[in-house]
């Protein structure tokens, strides 16, 4: 498996660290209700699928990374820093 | 106020196996600029009396016995000379945080294919590259100085790991191409 970086190019999967689910990026406010609380920290779909989940690229620019894929075909549709999209 | 002595982390250690050379280099003073957000053109102005630019991702650009080394997002290394004021970047002394290991001859580049999981073959990886990236599982900044020569930047922490690593990778190409060692 190889992401592509959006720095740094094309690089093997042992650079990249996986954290979970995009839904980390969308934390509740404050005063979110204990349902909501539950949703962003434990609920999630288990999809074949598209997803989207977070990288890190560790061994190397060291940015945080959504990544686009498909569980089913493993196709990997796309790489965006999480710091541009912030913006 | 007594005068201290820096140190290197290998004490400027060599060696030739099989026609590649590892030495550990003296680059002279690191700092890292981080360029605070809006602050990318008092950098550029800044630098300008060096010649030099913040570099392009997976980059570095020397002049004059400078080098400006992309090490991050918004991010640059600059070495071999003090740095001077800058206004809108966030400045940091790395001197003493990294030791750099030369790594040169034709076979360099098999010796750091066993231990980097990213293609540094000339055609993918021309002089005047520079790759964040791994030496087994180390951080480790690559730079491509020639056709036959790269430079490994790596946490000074690491310096005898990065060293033994390669050592033992450098015996063993050499001792696959036959050559007596």
């Amino acid at each position: 498996m190889r992401l592509t970086c959006p720095l740094c190019g094309e690089r093997d999967r042992r650079e990249f660290y996986y954290y979970g689910a995009e839904d980390y990026l969308h934390r509740p406010g404050e005063g979110a209700s204990l349902a909501e609380w539950d949703s962003y920290l434990h609920l999630r779909d288990n999809v074949a699928g598209v997803v989207r989940d977070l990288w890190y690229h560790e061994a190397g620019c060291a940015q945080w990374l959504v990544v686009t894929r498909n569980t089913v075909t493993h196709e990997i549709s796309g790489v965006e820093l999480v710091a541009e999209r912030a913006k | 106020m007594p005068e201290l002595i820096a140190k290197s982390a290998l004490d400027g250690r060599s060696m030739n196996v099989g026609g590649v050379t590892l030495a550990e280099v003296q680059v002279g003073p690191i700092t890292s600029i981080a360029v605070l957000p809006g602050g990318t053109k008092a950098v550029a102005k800044g630098l300008r009396p060096l010649g030099l630019s913040m570099p392009e991702p997976n980059s570095f650009h020397e002049r004059k016995g400078a080098r400006i080394v992309w090490t991050g997002r918004e991010q640059a290394f600059l070495i071999g000379v003090d740095c001077p004021a800058l206004e809108g970047a966030a400045v940091t002394d790395q001197s003493d945080g990294w030791t750099v290991l030369a790594l040169s001859g034709p076979a360099a580049v098999d010796v750091l294919a066993r231990l980097v999981p990213t293609d540094l073959r000339l055609g993918a990886c021309p002089v005047g590259r520079a790759l964040r990236t791994g030496v087994n599982h180390m951080n480790a900044v690559i730079l491509r100085t020639g056709d036959y020569a790269f430079e490994i930047m790596v946490f000074r922490s690491m310096a005898r790991t990065a060293w033994h690593e390669l050592e033992t990778a450098t015996h063993m190409v050499a001792a696959r191409a036959g050559v007596k060692i």
